[in-house]
């Protein structure tokens, strides 16, 4: 049993389709390893037992019928920030703590539709807030590769669930880096689209113009073969961009030849100590070892990608977040009269990184402060995404690293602000609507700790180019195998 | 700029309560945030365009024609509290 | 007391005729059970998102050439962020700083004939809130209320918001403007534009200034009129209580004060010292619109003439007067029925008298538009033909139409066929006038002696004898003959 589980994405749907494997053996094999692991890893809100089971003999149906499927019998954690029709959809948050969604997001239909299975509702930090899963109200959720370590977030529970064997897939939102980041710390693929490339249709908004579904998978092909099935335009989704989607899979390559990568001037590893800097150098020289003509690029305003992310990221999400109001649906504290309500449910209803952020964005956009702040980042956010522009002019791919550290202890990062610093290489990829992932590249002992904890890699590309990104980590992951190394279950399994 | 935040009229606005201790809490991190983000002032940003969308993309829209919503019960079940086929809220004060 | 003049601001919103709602595809339709025209987007579920209804946008553009607006290169949706439980998501996606059309004017028309303009300073594009029904205060006010109920049956229909320079100086004038925006767009066929349900919604700025002044005086915000006649009134019941105001040594407060319909007074509702802060920003979930890209000219070709346009040429080429016109354009469709009456008959004086006068009547007994009765434009020219050519007289005249009213076809055919035409043959008249005296001599003294009003009994005596197709004039004319 145990063996299924170690295939990825796309060795199980090979033998789905062709017979040899049914889809409810690999969804109770799915299943039982959750009973066995999670208890410990805490990956899922939400075990979707029975839903999973009706599903698999669903999709073995579709087989005998002579349905041939991308992603047939698929184990699938998906980040609970996306309505599945039916099942509680938290956000991680008390204020939707026993919501059940009556719709299910387009990017969820679509894996269904190409055979995958919904195991369960994975943990994340509060709507999609924070870069640990630490600022999840419902649950707490540890890296595989360590449990006294975060698995990196928002989309933490995701990633463990994907790492842990918990699911074969997994679905994330990237809106600074939360994909990205928790793939580094889990050893995982962690892309994320071109903006609007996947609807955002049922995934619940923390930042509408920086939110992105993508997938956290074990090999690149999965990530390639999710993304085929995800990515397209969406009727019920204004922002999901009407153009024909070149798929990933045929394009996955074995070598960098005629491709120039640009290494960013302004990001300098050796900042990161001489243990990363080795490991990133490293990266650099693989990718070159590959045939990459390895080139230096430019990104002058990149620095301000922090600053610029801080003001447009909490103003949205301001706005996006008052419809949590105790009215139709979700938490609602009782009080004499409706603005009490109101400011009672939302102090009991939102954690204090979510309070955090709506008071920063309320304040970015109030009056006398909404050109200082509010178009002030929308301006810095063009010349962020000028300067990738012309970066791409002298290269075809960029590389820098996912996260400026391996995964952390619990409790780490207790001053806001740091946490936010561990998006630093993520967020001005998002704030130019970039497509961008993170690769394996590397082991590293963090101080003070036992375990050799993943490093990722991240390769960003320009708009819709998700083909030449995902065919040059695919040759990268290849040649390298530290995504191969997966995470021993013995230390998982509560004996 | 400025590293000031008048947090509880920003609460007021969003609709949050706050006890006395996250006024001061809320207050000291907001304030060091925007002392970060107040960076942004060192950027020449006055001939630049302001990107509210980052993907080019216009004019989306979609045709009238009425699709099946959502079963009442299936809309009401949800609600904290209901009263017959309406959605009921405690009084409404005039602003 | 000095002079003061008024000067009125109409601000407006018109619900959009369209099959669903601005955002999502939930059925527009007014009415119904609470709650049942709703779906994830309207109910501002959680991950849902709107998408905008291009037929909503075309009314707004089609909206914005009849009234002489520019179309903008570049327009966009903004959220407008306040708390209420009707409002679904906790705010509204409207349109601050870049509507779909810009300036503009509404032109209207005065009971004297006369053209007044009032140029807009906007229109654009916005969502419906959902309705709370107030429940425990007695009245159905929302003072005193202990709880509310909420649908959203309404929620995201869509909204026009069409705002007024300040350049009304009267109530009647107020009134007019409001005909004419009504007019205009019921002829467009972008709204019902009907008051009682709601589709059409007003409030009034109003203001006085000594005559003479430039300045602006502080305005009040006149809400809760549910009708055009209530419309007149409140502003003029405001602009006496502002005058009184201020002859009394008062001043005026700049707030929103409510109609009180039953007793005919305005009253404050909240003061608006405080300024509400909307942190109006670009909606994210929707992309910019190019609104010139979109066919403007051939919108703009295809727009029908204007009721202002055809009251101008009603009085004017028709010489119909301003009463009869301003009935004719408020009825598009029956402006288009009486100009190919006159187009067919080319005698528009009669035609406004039958279109206007019994075809009318007609339309009001049975309910149905005179328009889409089976009276035709070319039968009713027929039957003015009929009159004009002294064939038949009005009593038969008025016979016909409701024959034809019933689906009877053709006037002339009837007349024909059943010997209706109308004699006016002098000898035939002359004959029966003989008979009718003969038969009533007891009339006739009376005549004689000196009760001349019985001439008029003898008459209806000779048309009765005649079956109805005597010449009345001439009938009349024989008879004073032979009395005298």
């Amino acid at each position: 049993m145990g063996d299924l589980l170690e295939r990825s994405a796309a060795e199980i749907a090979r033998a789905v389709n062709a017979g040899t494997v049914a889809a409810a053996e690999i969804v109770e094999a799915a299943l039982a390893r959750v009973d066995a692991v999670d208890g410990r890893v805490g990956a899922y809100l939400t075990v979707l037992h029975d839903g999973a089971r009706e599903r698999a003999a669903a999709v073995d149906a579709r087989i005998r019928a002579g349905a041939r499927l991308p992603l047939a019998g698929v184990p699938l954690a998906v980040k609970d920030n996306m309505c599945v029709t039916g099942t509680r959809t938290t956000c991680g948050s008390k204020i939707l703590e026993d919501w059940i969604a009556p719709y299910t997001a387009t990017a969820v239909a679509r894996l269904l539709d190409a055979g995958c299975v919904a195991i369960g509702k994975a943990n994340l930090d509060e709507f999609a807030m924070g870069s640990s899963c630490e600022n999840s109200a419902l649950g707490v959720t540890r890296n595989p590769y360590d449990l006294s370590r975060v698995p990196g977030g928002s989309s933490g529970g995701s990633a463990a669930a994907v790492a842990a064997r918990e699911a074969a897939l997994g679905l994330g939102s990237d809106t600074g880096g939360s994909i990205r980041e928790p793939g580094a710390f889990c050893n995982l693929i962690g892309f994320k689209p071109t903006y609007g490339r996947v609807s955002r249709y049922g995934l619940i908004a923390f930042a509408s113009s920086l939110d992105q579904i993508g997938p956290l998978a074990r090999t690149v092909e999965d990530a390639a073969i999710a993304f085929d099935a995800m990515a397209g335009y969406d009727p019920m989704d204004a922002t999901s961009i009407d153009r024909p989607v070149e798929p990933a899979v045929p394009a996955l390559r074995t070598d960098l030849k005629g491709l120039r990568i640009g290494l960013v001037r302004e990001f300098d590893t050796a900042e990161l100590g001489n243990e990363l800097d080795a490991i990133y150098r490293r990266a650099y020289d693989e990718l070159a070892g590959l045939g990459a003509e390895v080139v230096e690029v430019s990104l002058p305003t990149a620095d301000y990608g922090l600053a610029t992310y801080y003001l447009i990221a909490p103003a949205e999400c301001s706005s996006n977040l008052s419809r949590f109001d105790g009215v139709r649906y979700g938490l609602r504290v009782e009080a004499a009269d409706v603005q009490a309500m109101y400011e009672k449910t939302r102090a009991a209803g939102f954690g204090p990184e979510v309070k955090r952020r709506i008071l920063i964005g309320t304040h970015a956009l109030s009056s006398g402060y909404y050109d200082a702040y509010y178009v002030r980042a929308q301006k810095a956010r063009t010349l962020i995404a000028r300067d990738f522009e012309a970066a791409f002019a002298g290269c075809d791919l960029i590389a820098c690293p996912a996260a400026s550290t391996p995964a952390f202890q619990f409790n780490a990062k207790s001053d806001p602000y740091s946490m936010y610093m561990m998006d630093y290489y993520t967020i001005p990829m998002s704030l130019a609507g970039l497509p961008a992932l993170s690769v394996p590249c590397g082991w590293v002992v963090p101080a003070g700790g036992t375990e050799p904890m993943p490093l990722g890699l991240q390769l960003s590309a320009p708009q819709f180019a998700e083909p030449l990104l995902l065919g040059a980590a695919h040759a990268y992951e290849r040649a390298t195998l530290y995504a191969g190394r997966h995470a021993p279950l013995t230390g998982l399994v509560k004996t | 700029m400025s590293d000031t935040i008048d947090i509880r009229y920003v609460a007021k606005l969003a609709r949050i309560a706050l006890t006395d201790d996250e006024v001061e809490r809320f207050g000291a991190q907001l304030g060091d945030l925007l002392a970060h983000v107040n960076a942004l002032a060192a950027l020449d940003t006055n001939a630049v365009p302001a990107t509210a969308q980052v993907v080019e993309s216009r004019n989306v829209e979609r045709s009238d024609e009425v699709r099946p919503g959502l079963d009442r019960e299936v809309v009401l079940s949800q609600a904290p509290q209901r009263q017959g086929g309406f959605f009921r809220v405690p009084r409404i004060i005039a602003e | 007391m000095s002079e003061y003049e008024a000067v009125i601001g109409i601000e407006c919103h018109v619900e959009l005729k369209t099959a669903t709602k601005m955002f999502c595809g939930c059925p527009n339709e007014f009415g119904g059970e609470p709650n049942t025209k709703v779906c994830p987007v309207c109910l501002g579920m959680p991950g849902s998102l709107p998408v905008p209804n291009a037929r909503a946008i075309e009314h707004m553009l089609r909206a914005g050439l009849a009234f002489g607006a520019q179309i903008p290169k570049f327009s966009k949706f903004d959220r407008k962020n306040y708390f209420y439980p009707d409002m679904p998501k906790d705010y509204q996606i409207s349109q601050y700083d870049m509507p779909l059309t810009l300036g503009g004017e509404v032109r209207y028309w005065r009971e004297d004939g006369t053209i007044g303009t009032c140029r807009l300073t906007r229109i654009h594009l916005e969502e419906d809130t959902g309705k709370s029904t107030h429940a425990g205060s007695g009245d159905g006010r929302i003072a005193g209320s202990a709880y509310s109920l909420v649908d959203f049956n309404r929620a995201g229909v869509p909204l026009m918001e069409c705002v007024s320079e300040p350049e009304i100086r009267s109530a009647r004038d107020a009134v007019a403007y409001l005909e004419a925006l009504r007019s205009t767009l019921l002829q467009l066929g972008v709204s019902d534009v009907k008051m009682e349900e709601g589709s059409l919604r007003c409030d009034a700025n109003v203001s006085i200034r000594p005559v003479g002044s430039l300045e602006l005086g502080t305005k009040t915000e006149i809400k809760n009129m549910n009708s055009f006649r209530s419309v007149q009134r409140a502003i003029d019941s405001e602009i006496d209580r502002q005058i009184q105001t201020l002859e009394s040594g008062g001043r005026i407060v700049q707030e929103t004060r409510g109609w009180d319909e039953a007793n005919g007074v305005t009253h404050s509702m909240r003061s608006k010292e405080q300024a509400h802060d909307y942190r109006y920003f670009p909606d994210p979930d929707l992309v910019p619109m190019e609104p010139d890209g979109r066919d403007v000219e051939r919108l703009r070709g295809a727009l029908p003439e204007l009721p202002w346009r055809r009251f101008e040429r009603f009085t004017g080429a028709y010489g119909l007067n301003s009463k009869q016109a301003a009935q004719l354009v408020q009825n598009a469709p029956l402006a288009e029925f009486f100009e190919r009456v006159v187009a067919a008959s080319g005698n528009p004086q009669q035609a406004t008298n039958f279109v206007l006068g019994e075809l009318s009547r007609l339309a009001n007994e049975s309910g149905v538009p005179a328009a889409s009765s089976p009276v035709t434009p070319e039968h009713l020219a027929e039957l003015i033909a009929l009159v004009e050519a002294k064939k038949i007289n009005s009593k038969i005249a008025k016979d016909l139409l409701a024959r034809m009213w019933a689906g009877d076809g053709s006037p002339a055919a009837i007349v024909e066929t059943e010997g209706l035409a109308q004699t006016s043959d002098p000898g035939a008249i002359a004959k029966l006038v003989d008979e009718v005296l003969a038969a009533h001599p007891a009339i006739l003294a009376d005549y004689r002696a000196g009760k001349p009003n019985v001439a008029g009994f003898l008459v209806g005596q000779v048309m009765k004898a005649s079956g109805g197709k005597a010449d009345p004039a001439l009938a009349r004319e024989l008879l004073q003959r032979k009395l005298e």
